[in-house]
């Protein structure tokens, strides 16, 4: 077959893709430190914010004295029911209130005589509202309360319910987008103004080999991207995998060519890094902030929903999801890679169009 | 491929163009950068396109390429043309752009098999890298190469597919003396083993050491067409005497007209703070200068003399010089006529 030595070019095209990649220490820590330093440092943040301890402040009076002996008394009682614990500061009236004024302190008990306990705290500070539900709990409780009704706490600790288990598709899924715009947007208007593309179109070597060793180094580099932040998320986390691995893939090489064509579309015709830096933040950032990668995209109201879900991050996301937490099949996910489908297809048709060689 | 030499064959035109014109649109109404440009370029001939920037020469050297569409006329390389056999024709040209950045991370190596992958047949890496004297940094990184060793990849790159036709866009444009000269040696190689050159260039000493033929081009449109001694026997004399007079304070005009009638001299221009004579016999003409400049009671400050270059045809052909915007008038042609006579030889022009 004459084509044949062609063959050695889509070859010789790819292994010099996969070279550059991992010669470029910078691409690596962006690809693989910063998303994992991301996914630790946020897991850890919200994993330990659990609420078993409540600060407060008492006022210093004639009366302070015997609201700490019966704080003291309860706490062997306290202890057993597992009520969250309170820390609290014996400080003068007037700098306590101050401490109030500027945030340091949720909740002020200034102990007087009638009625027995005022409290001062800002209602519109969820933390205040909770201190002040938590001592007054305690307090009465104290003070001899009985519960008219019984009842039993099961607290969640299940995986998959945490916010490192919702994070870490996300985590993944910006990582696709990323991979996608940087490595195939930026590398190929960089190719432009190297004048590598007007040194390839002089050659031979037919367009469509180029382009698909650059896509074939993005699908190949799917493997670690999506790999370091899986294992991670299952051994570091213990984030449950509830789906297949099967359906994992298909969706993230769905998302993947997805953001190759923007990727291909933002570098059609971008002549400068300024320009194709803008085109990639233009796209990227709206995706960060509304695709649900940190909060759920349920939250924005109603009206912007159908642009929510009609962005393909926000798909892939949600398709990721659905299968590392609920377990969901192929089936379940198809109208998440139908738009990514979409996606893909009409982006690369329109970019291929626009593409400028020369 | 067929060992080249000692098979007769008829010459062949390697690259023919036919009444190229191309027009970009522009903010201004369209900009014409190519004007109707014919070329006819035999089988192993090094050819030059001569001309200041924005002459129209890469254009033209692009559409030869085929990485630019002519608005118009024919362009043929091998007797092929570029709608019907782009791969055949891509097969047999090497192409060196003004400047091409080849990924930092690549290997010299790695760059040239990269490149060599693109043709059916061609040269082996090794030899190629042997050829622009790059053997001993052929595992280097792309990123460690100085600008000359990068220029010297870039030829490397186009000699990889062992091509019939090569094109240099400026090839030394902006290279240390020893790069260029190293880069001479390459091209004359090259026209030793038949294969046909075409460059573009602004340097009249590139165009002179290395070229057959050169075409001066200037807005979009050959106006000169010949080997380097041709054009520069089109300007009747052999050398230039160029001269500046002091100015102190006060000076009234000097005409360099009054300095044609002189004993051999061929054209004459104001030059800079000088004039510049065309003179067929400096052994005559400058004592008869010395002899007219007394008549001005001003001293000479500067006198020299050089041979006629390319780019003393240049001047005479449009009145300006190739690499700046430099002004000189020229009197040049009209006076050629009268002062004959101190012409040893004339080449049929």
């Amino acid at each position: 077959m004459s084509d044949l030595y062609q063959l050695a070019s889509l070859k010789e095209l790819y292994f010099s893709r996969l070279r550059e990649f991992y010669r470029q220490p910078a691409r690596i820590f962006w690809v693989y430190v910063f998303p994992t330093i991301l996914a630790v440092v946020l897991g850890v943040a919200f994993q330990s914010r659990t609420q078993n301890t409540v600060q407060v402040d008492l006022i210093e009076n004639a009366s302070t004295d015997s609201l700490k002996r019966s704080l003291e008394a309860f706490q062997p009682e306290a202890d057993k029911l597992e009520l969250p614990k309170i820390e609290y500061k014996i400080l003068p009236a007037e700098q306590a209130i101050k401490r109030l004024k500027t945030g340091k302190t949720p909740l002020v008990v200034e102990p007087t005589i009638s009625p027995p306990l005022i409290y001062h705290y800002d209602p519109t500070r969820p933390e205040a509202a909770t201190a002040r539900a938590v001592f007054d709990d305690e307090i009465q409780r104290a003070a001899g309360r009985k519960d008219p009704i019984s009842v039993r706490d099961e607290k969640l600790k299940e995986p998959g319910a945490r916010y490192i288990d919702f994070l870490i598709p996300g985590l993944i899924a910006l990582n696709t987008m990323g991979g996608g715009l940087w490595g195939v947007g930026f590398l190929l208007v960089n190719f432009r103004i190297a004048k590598l593309l007007k040194r390839f179109c002089a050659t031979p070597m037919p367009r469509r080999n180029f382009l698909l060793a650059v896509l074939g180094a993005r699908l190949t580099f799917l493997i670690p991207d999506v790999g370091v932040l899986l294992a991670m998320g299952v051994f570091a986390f213990h984030m449950p995998m509830r789906g297949d691995l099967f359906t994992l893939i298909i969706v993230e090489l769905f998302g993947a060519l997805a953001f190759a064509g923007i990727g291909l579309l933002v570098a059609s015709r971008a002549t400068t890094t300024e320009t194709v830096s803008g085109l990639m933040n233009l796209v990227m950032v709206p995706m960060w902030l509304l695709s649900g990668v940190f909060f759920s995209s349920e939250r924005f109201p109603a009206a912007m929903q159908p642009f929510v879900q009609a962005l393909p991050l926000t798909q892939l996301v949600d398709a990721l999801r659905r299968i590392l937490l609920e377990g969901a099949g192929l089936a379940s996910v198809a109208g998440s890679l139908a738009i990514l489908a979409a996606w893909a297809i009409g982006t690369f048709l329109i970019a291929l169009k626009l593409f400028k060689w020369t | 491929m067929l060992p080249h030499g000692f098979i007769p064959h008829m010459p062949i035109l390697a690259i023919r163009v036919r009444n190229l014109v191309k027009t970009y649109p522009g903010r201004d109404g369209p900009v014409e950068a190519v004007r109707g440009i014919d070329l006819e370029i035999p089988e192993g001939e090094c050819f030059g396109l001569l001309g200041p920037n924005g002459a129209g020469k890469t254009t033209t050297v692009e559409i030869m390429e085929g990485l630019n569409r002519p608005t118009s006329g024919e362009v043929e390389i091998l007797g092929m043309n570029w709608g019907s056999n782009e791969r055949a024709i891509r097969q047999r040209i090497g192409v060196t752009l003004q400047e091409t950045r080849f990924p930092d991370k690549a290997t010299v190596f790695e760059t040239v098999r990269l490149f060599r992958s693109f043709y059916q047949a061609g040269l082996e890496p090794n030899d190629v890298l042997a050829r622009v004297a790059l053997e001993s940094k052929a595992n280097s990184f792309v990123e460690q190469l100085s600008g000359g060793q990068q220029r010297r990849l870039a030829v490397a790159v186009s000699l990889v597919g062992d091509p019939s036709v090569l094109f240099f866009d400026e090839p030394t444009t902006g290279l240390d003396p020893q790069s260029r000269r190293q880069l001479w040696d390459l091209i004359r190689d090259l026209r030793d083993r038949g294969r046909t050159s075409i460059l573009t260039t602004h340097y009249m000493d590139e165009a002179e050491r290395l070229c057959d033929r050169v075409a001066v081009i200037d807005q979009g449109r050959v106006i000169a067409l010949g080997s380097p001694a041709e054009l520069i026997a089109r300007l009747g004399g052999e050398h230039i005497v160029e001269f500046a007079l002091a100015t102190d304070g006060v000076t009234t005009p000097i005409d360099p007209e009054q300095f044609a009638s002189l004993d051999t001299v061929l054209a004459t221009r104001a030059e800079g703070d000088g004039f510049a004579l065309t003179v067929g016999e400096p052994h005559r003409a400058i004592p008869a200068l010395l002899d007219r400049l007394e008549d001005f009671d001003r001293p000479l400050v500067r006198l020299t003399t050089r041979q006629v270059s390319l780019e003393d045809v240049f001047v005479s052909l449009t009145g300006r010089h190739l690499r700046d915007d430099e002004p000189s008038e020229v009197d040049a042609a009209k006076n050629g006529r009268k002062s004959r006579r101190g012409r040893k030889r004339s080449r049929g022009v």
